[in-house]
Order: C-alpha cells, then sequence, then structure tokens
C-alpha cells in the first residue's frame, strides 16, 4: 500500500528516528508519569515542556484492538487501489489511553477481531525504500 | 470599518458545568430569518459566489424583521466557508468577480472565505456597524457569539452569518494534505493511515452497536425521517433540486465511505448562505416576527487525549453538555418540545440524543427509539428541520428551523405539539456549540 511518507517536524523527529529504527517511543512527562501520542509542545496535564522526553515502550509492544472502520473511500487518492482495507484503532497495552491507528496487515477486511492483542510491526514505506512506519498485526 | 475583526474571546463560552443560569437569559432574542437559495456546486457567476449570496441571506434577514440595515450595529460571522473544498492552486481568480465586488487583500474573500471586511465593503447600506466578531467554523458557534455580544449590550441589532461554497472536484478526496505524497502536521497521525472525515464517528458506530448489541438497519428510520422533514423545507438543497424520498432500502443500499459509514451517513456539499437577525427583547416589539428568545448556550471543549475520542469519552462529553444547556437555561430534558441536534454525520444524531436524555432516552437507546414515531406529526419529533441530511450540508438548518418552529412559521414542517423549547447546536458530541430556544423569556 503505497502510505504517504511521515514529514517529521522538531517535536516529532525523535520519534520518527527511532520508528526507523524500528523502535517505538513515546512521549512522556516524567512529572505527570503520563505518556503522550500523538506528542505535544507540553504536557496536557501540567502544561509544562520541562519535563517531557522520549522514553521507550515496554516490550514486547502490544496492544488490543479497541474498533475498526473498513475504509472503501478513502480521502488519500494512492490508497484507492487497496480498498476496501481495514483502519483499526489499537490500544496500547501500556498506557491503554494512547491509541493508535493500524490497517492490520495479513487481516482480511471487516474480518477484525476486536478485543484481540496485537503487536508492532514496522513496515517499509512503498514510497520510500528504507524508511518505516509503525503498524500493528494480530498476534495468533 | 474595522481594521481587525477578532475571534471571539474564549472566554464568552460557556464550556463548564456549575456555572449556573445564562446571566442573559431571555435577554436576546432572534427575529428574523433569511436564507439565499441552494446550488450543489458554484456555476462561475459573481452572482451566485457565496459572498454574493451571503449578502442576499443579510439583505432577506433584515427584511425579515422589518428592520432597516441603518438600525443594524453588529455583525457576527464565520469565515470559513467550506473545510473540504480549497480553490485549485494556480487557477486565475474570475476578472468579472473581481470585478463585480470591492476586493480585500486576499482575492479569493467571497469566493472559498468570507471576511467581514469583504461583507461590510460590498453591503454599502450598512452603514452603522460598530461591533463585528467571528464565531468561527460553524453557524452553532456565530449564534453562541452573537447572543453573547447581544447579552453583553455591546450590539442590540446584530446579523448573524454563515455562508458555504462548494468547488467543482471531490469533497476533501485529494484535496489538500491529501494531495500529497507526503503527509505532515497533526494529519500525518491520522490521514496518514488513509482515514476520511466521518472516520471516528464510523468508528464509534461499529463500537456503539457492538457494546449495545443493536445494529446499523435500526439507524434507517432517522435518515429517512430526515430527509422526509427535509423536503418539506423549501429553502433546502433537496426540496429545490432532488425531491425525491429516501427509502430504507435506498440508506441500506447506498454505497460504503467508511464502513459502518456509507454515502447517506455523509452530507452532501451544497452552496448555500444564512443569516439571522438577533436583538433585544425591547427592540424585538417593534420587528415584524415574534421574538424567539435564547435561553442559553454551551459549548463542549474536550481534550482528546490520543488520535480521537473513544466511545466513552464522545458519551461522557455529549452528556455533560446537555447537562450544562439545562443548567444554564434553568430546564430539563422534559421541556423540550423538539431537538435539532447536528447530524452531518448521521450518527452523530444518536449521540446528541443520548447526550441530551431526549425523551428519556438512555445510552443504547438511541436506535431503539428511532423504531418509535419520530415525525412532526408525532409527540417526540426528532430533528424536525431534517439536518444535513434532509437538506444539504450546512450546519445551519436546525437553528433556522428552530427559530421558524417556536414562531410557528415553520410550514408544512411545524411540529404537531406546540413549539416551546428547543436545543440545537454542533457539529460534534465531542465538541461544538449549543443554543437554548424558547417561546418565552424563561
Ligand atoms: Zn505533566
Amino acid at each position: 500500500m503505497p502510505k504517504p511518507i511521515p514529514v517529521p517536524d522538531a517535536l516529532s523527529k525523535p520519534f520518527w528516528d527511532a520508528v526507523n529504527q524500528r523502535r517505538l517511543v513515546l512521549q512522556t512527562c516524567t512529572a505527570c508519569n503520563r505518556h503522550q501520542y500523538p506528542p505535544e509542545p507540553a504536557c496536557a496535564q501540567c502544561h509544562s515542556a520541562q519535563h517531557l522526553e522520549w522514553q521507550p515502550a515496554k516490550e514486547p509492544v502490544r496492544g488490543r484492538i479497541y474498533g475498526y472502520c473498513v475504509m472503501h473511500d478513502s480521502r488519500l487518492i494512492p490508497l484507492h487501489e487497496d480498498q476496501p482495507f481495514n483502519i483499526a484503532v489499537i490500544k496500547l497495552e501500556e498506557d491503554p489511553e494512547l491509541l493508535f491507528l493500524s490497517h492490520l496487515p495479513g487481516t482480511p477486511p471487516d474480518q477484525v477481531p476486536v478485543g484481540a492483542t496485537v503487536e508492532i510491526y514496522f513496515e517499509e514505506l512503498k514510497l520510500a525504500p528504507g524508511r518505516l512506519i509503525h503498524e500493528w498485526r494480530v498476534v495468533s | 470599518m474595522p481594521t481587525k475583526v477578532p475571534n471571539a474571546p474564549e472566554s464568552w463560552y460557556r464550556t463548564r458545568e456549575g456555572l449556573g443560569i445564562w446571566p442573559h437569559r431571555g435577554k436576546v432574542a432572534a427575529v428574523g430569518v433569511g436564507l439565499s437559495p441552494t446550488a450543489r456546486r458554484w456555476d462561475g457567476r459573481p452572482e451566485t459566489s457565496v459572498g454574493a449570496w451571503s449578502i442576499l441571506a443579510l439583505r432577506k434577514a433584515m427584511e425579515d424583521a422589518g428592520v432597516s440595515p441603518d438600525q443594524v450595529d453588529g455583525l457576527v460571522m464565520a469565515q470559513d466557508t467550506a473545510t473540504g473544498s480549497p480553490w485549485p492552486p494556480g487557477k486565475p481568480v474570475p476578472e468579472d468577480f473581481l470585478t463585480t465586488f470591492q476586493p480585500t487583500d486576499d482575492p479569493l474573500d467571497g469566493l472559498t472565505r468570507l471576511s467581514a471586511e469583504w461583507i461590510l465593503q460590498n453591503t454599502p447600506e450598512l452603514t452603522n456597524v460598530k461591533f463585528t466578531m467571528y464565531g468561527p467554523g460553524c453557524m452553532s458557534n456565530a449564534i453562541v457569539v452573537a447572543a453573547q455580544a447581544v447579552g453583553e449590550g455591546l450590539t442590540d441589532t446584530c446579523l448573524v452569518l454563515k455562508g458555504w461554497h462548494n468547488l467543482e472536484g471531490r469533497y476533501y478526496v485529494g484535496q489538500g494534505a491529501a494531495a500529497e505524497d507526503t503527509i505532515a502536521g497533526r494529519a500525518k497521525w491520522t490521514t496518514g493511515w488513509g482515514t476520511v472525515a466521518c472516520y471516528p464517528t464510523a468508528m464509534h458506530f461499529e463500537a456503539y452497536c457492538r457494546k449495545y448489541g443493536v445494529t446499523r438497519d435500526m439507524h434507517a428510520p432517522f435518515v429517512v425521517n430526515s430527509r422526509k422533514n427535509g423536503l418539506l423545507f423549501p429553502e433546502g438543497f433537496y426540496a429545490q433540486h432532488r425531491p425525491e424520498p429516501l427509502t430504507v432500502e435506498d440508506y441500506l443500499s447506498a454505497r460504503w465511505i467508511a464502513k459502518p459509514a456509507s454515502l447517506l451517513d455523509n452530507d452532501l456539499p451544497i452552496c448555500v448562505s444564512a443569516a439571522y437577525l438577533f436583538t433585544t427583547p425591547e427592540r424585538a416589539r417593534d420587528m415584524k416576527q415574534k421574538p424567539v428568545y435564547i435561553l442559553n448556550h454551551a459549548s463542549d471543549r474536550i481534550k482528546i487525549r490520543s488520535v480521537m475520542p473513544t466511545l466513552e469519552e464522545t458519551e461522557e462529553c455529549a452528556a455533560s453538555n446537555a447537562r450544562k444547556l439545562y443548567e444554564g437555561a434553568g430546564i430539563t430534558a422534559n421541556d423540550l418540545s423538539f431537538e435539532g441536534m447536528y447530524d452531518g454525520f448521521g450518527q452523530f444524531h444518536v449521540f446528541h440524543l443520548e447526550g441530551l436524555g431526549f425523551r428519556g432516552v438512555k445510552r443504547g437507546d438511541a436506535l431503539h427509539f428511532f423504531q418509535t414515531d419520530i415525525s412532526i406529526e408525532g409527540w417526540n419529533p426528532v430533528s424536525p428541520s431534517g439536518g444535513n441530511i434532509g437538506s444539504g450540508r450546512t450546519r445551519f438548518w436546525h437553528h433556522t428551523d428552530a427559530i421558524q418552529q417556536i414562531q410557528g412559521r415553520a410550514g408544512k414542517r411545524q411540529i404537531w405539539r406546540k413549539a416551546e423549547v428547543g436545543v440545537t447546536g454542533g457539529p460534534f458530541p465531542y465538541g461544538g456549540n449549543f443554543t437554548v430556544w424558547g417561546a418565552t423569556p424563561g
């Protein structure tokens, strides 16, 4: 699937650098002991940027499927050739308040096992060989 | 002429529970309504641009209220005129548009956006406007801002305006952030996976159906009823251009966008403008139409924890919003004669309705409620305007209808029971601006 290439900005560069090294890192406010995904300029709880740092997610990096839709008419025209495809919402096991989107590679469209455990994997971007994006697949 | 028109201050929005009765309850009234014609897309003529049609809507609202332009001293409006239909990069602005109207420093002003400066310099009869402010985004926001402005005495005869444009091309698809091989900004955390605008709502609805053991087909009566009501709205797009009713079969066979959301769960982008005239009850006495009193307004400012709200956050936000609305108006759910909450996407209505507790509907009940009589002829009229489903994407039919229902001039849409108190607003059950309207000051 020709997924668009994420453009890192100053805030998210450490995240994408880690993804390209097949690691998930979480923006963390050490004062609040609170993760944020997507990263924000400040902690949404204490409103300070002073204690924000990047921490590795707990291995193995797993989550659960919270919900999903089956995309039949994406806003991204290059993805139309792969329609229909799943877009699932994953709750991170380590912090279920954090949600990640996933195409659930390997899971047929509309056969999404809601509640199932998934694990992270890093997919090479078709449009940018050598660059990766974080994805999730069902643990069988 | 104002040099820089501000957005409303955040302190004007009633975003918390526990604020008590709105201090201006019953001291602000909507009187006049003005609507432009509708079109599916802009035909390129200056006189059908969003700017031109907005001026037309303003003039009709003044005429409807019986107010002369020099009596108007306020203008509150939204600047945005569409969310998914940008002007094609590099395409020149038609010369006849630029010569017909007095431009501002943005050549697209009046075409794909609308500033207060553009409106005022192209509506020369508005000679006494001293208060201008933006309620960004939707009419729902502009209404809240205008209500607060009149309540605080900053204007006493105020026009409230929202216009919509729609150009050639598919809405959102391949537009803006979706047009590149790369994806930047916040979109890279969501749109990067190919989501569409209805994605969060469709996902919520899928989770909702699982959670409460209900099925999508149970949503059909709401959609069918909404189109039916819309066809009774002479100013609406479907009544004017596609006057065919929808059937349950139409709804269930519509093509998917983001399953479980189909084409008929998404609203149809159109061109149209609406304006209202707000004033004080004292001034309303001299006007042509019966005043509709604003009893309260409330806004949501949900803090989304991650990439999108969950179903549970959505449900709680809608419920909290309703508590704010009732508290500030000094009413309960039992006082509502009708509700006109937003429906574009259609499934929003489920969450709005349950949040309100309209007719005692509790979480998980809305689809069962839709199997009962929700028509305008019944005791429990749901979305009597027909909303966006009934008349096209504007986010304002429900407000227009609420004013007309309470004035008793909703025509064939007039609800059978007496229209005394209504609630309208939107867009999202997880964020928006909402208003309580009453036939009496409360
Ligand atoms: Zn913090």
